[in-house]
């Protein structure tokens, strides 16, 4: 039946590559990852970056649209606490975060798609461990189940 | 307890008794103008009206049983450009002074020469409902009484037969029906100095708190009563609407219509996020998800719009249930939104309408909180 062979494509295997949307903010993370491909640090190319001004600059909208469209994980890289370039944009990402992983737990949801990470400018080894390690993880989850529904 | 003052009420009739305070507040010029609900012409509906002339209360009936719009847009609409130098009492309800709170903090609103008169609230029907209580010659004091008796009465919408909030919080004066002896007299309290003086220029009998001394079993048992079926109510939803499958099936006959946010005290945005062309894209970008996905909803984004409005209200939601009110299909977003509002304030200890001091848990932070969020 082709809705079982369906169902089957979206066990965990060792072929499936999950797909992690990036919100990476300029000053630190994005930097990080510039870091990470000059000095050829190897980590899976299964993210696909995109420069924020800040990670409080990412609404929990940007987040929610990846994950409906069908991302396997979001993650959203700021400064440590205390280096914000705006003074307190990742702290105040921290929370919105919070909430948005608390909305998706309520309604049954995987938060665990989901990652808030501060990587320095200068944690180019950071960057790509945090991919490598988001990346494995999201092999074990599996695809986002999101993907199999088209009535979103 | 502030100071206590009591309407006379002859032959058990409530409402003439409320009415000449009413009349009281605008002769005495207490205030100028008042914001209180009127019966409409023809009785079907009782309505938000401005009043400045104490002749033209022709019905105010604050205590019948219906909310069509929660207030504090209303207020909100009135103050935002800039508050009056004129002083307008507003007759409000719990949710309804509790939204309005958030909407000051969300700078929407401004208290400056207001003056919250609220009633204590009994519950509230649809709008159809009440016009069909109407019909049927149920009066707003029949249903005062029969609350009085302790009747739950099931025709109360389900946002209001879980709310734990009966009583109004910031109000300069409250008018105390629950736990009231009514058929000899209203307690009205100033919870507030400015409350104080306004009871002190009206011609009313001073009370002792031993009048009011009722009231706190009576609510307290009241609450207990809600907070149960809410807890309740609310498991039970997040039972129906848990996992994508179910939440999906809880939406199937959500049309977009975003009649939700257009009631909702919360949804205060000029520009709505979903009025803005951030996601428009051509017609080719639909037809690369359909490929993807095999099929594709239209209209698209239709939990992207619920999922997102969550974000950005949940927090101060105060579970007035407008939004259910304006649901065409019956999809129970009130208790949804409830639902997960109240998994929001858990997390930052927050209650939406309880301080105004109390900043909006994301209009701020706090250094090293939230352990697990950003570090594993």
């Amino acid at each position: 039946m082709r809705g079982q062979k369906r169902e089957e494509s979206l066990l965990p295997d060792e072929a499936f590559e999950p797909v992690i949307v990036g919100f990476l903010c300029q000053w630190c993370t994005y930097t990080a990852a510039d870091l990470a491909g000059t000095t050829r640090t190897q980590y899976p190319p299964n993210i696909r970056p995109i420069k924020t001004m800040c990670s409080g600059s990412v609404d929990p909208v940007y987040v929610l649209r990846a994950l409906l469209g069908g991302a396997d994980g979001v993650l959203i890289g700021g400064c440590r606490p205390g280096d914000c370039h705006y003074v307190s944009g990742n702290l105040k990402a921290r929370r919105r975060i919070a909430a948005l992983k608390s909305i998706l737990k309520t309604l049954g949801l995987e938060e665990d798609r989901v990652w808030l990470r501060w990587i320095s400018a200068a944690e180019g080894k950071k960057f790509a461990d945090t991919v490598s390690e988001f990346t494995q993880k999201l092999k074990k989850m599996g695809p986002n189940p999101i993907k199999r529904h088209w009535s979103i | 307890m502030g100071k206590v003052a009591i309407i006379n009420v002859r032959e058990g009739k409530i409402l003439d008794a409320l009415n000449r305070f009413w009349r009281g507040l605008l002769e005495t010029r207490a205030v100028d103008a008042l914001l209180i609900p009127q019966t409409l012409p023809g009785g079907r509906n009782v309505v938000q009206t401005l009043v400045s002339d104490p002749q033209n209360l022709k019905r105010p009936d604050p205590l019948a049983p219906v909310l069509p719009v929660n207030s504090a847009r209303l207020l909100s609409q009135m103050t935002r450009v800039a508050p009056s130098p004129r002083k307008v009492g507003a007759v409000l309800r719990s949710c309804e002074l509790r939204a309005l709170v958030e909407l000051v903090k969300l700078k929407q609103a401004s208290l400056d020469n207001l003056v919250l008169i609220g009633v204590d609230c009994l519950g509230t029907c649809s709008v159809g409902r009440y016009a069909e209580r109407i019909e049927a010659g149920l009066t707003t004091e029949d249903f005062v009484r029969s609350f009085g008796e302790g009747q739950e009465d099931v025709s109360l919408r389900e946002a209001c037969q879980i709310c734990e909030f009966p009583a109004p919080v910031h109000a300069d004066l409250t008018v105390c029906l629950i736990g009231a002896d009514l058929e000899k007299g209203i307690p009205v309290v100033a919870q507030t100095p400015e409350g104080a003086q306004i009871l002190e220029g009206l011609d009313l009998k001073p009370g002792e708190d031993r009048e009011v001394a009722g009231r706190e079993e009576a609510l307290s048992q009241l609450i207990a009563r809600r907070t149960a079926v809410r807890d309740e109510t609310l498991a039970q939803m997040q039972r129906e609407a848990h996992g994508m499958e179910n939440l999906l099936a809880t939406f199937a006959g959500c049309i977009n219509c975003r009649n939700c946010s257009t009631v909702c005290p919360m949804c205060y945005c000029k520009t709505c996020f979903f009025d803005s062309p951030v996601f428009d894209v051509e017609a080719d970008r639909y037809l690369g998800w359909t490929e993807k996905r095999g099929t594709l909803r239209m209209p698209a984004d239709m939990l992207l719009f619920h999922l997102t409005r969550m974000t950005h209200m949940a927090m101060s939601c105060v579970g007035c249930g407008m939004c259910q009110e304006a649901c065409p299909n019956d999809i129970p977003v009130a208790h949804i939104f409830r639902m997960v509002g109240m998994g929001l304030q858990t997390v930052f200890d927050y209650v939406p309408g309880r301080s105004l001091e109390e900043e909006l848990p994301l209009a701020t932070f706090r250094e090293g909180e939230l352990p697990g969020i950003a570090e594993e």
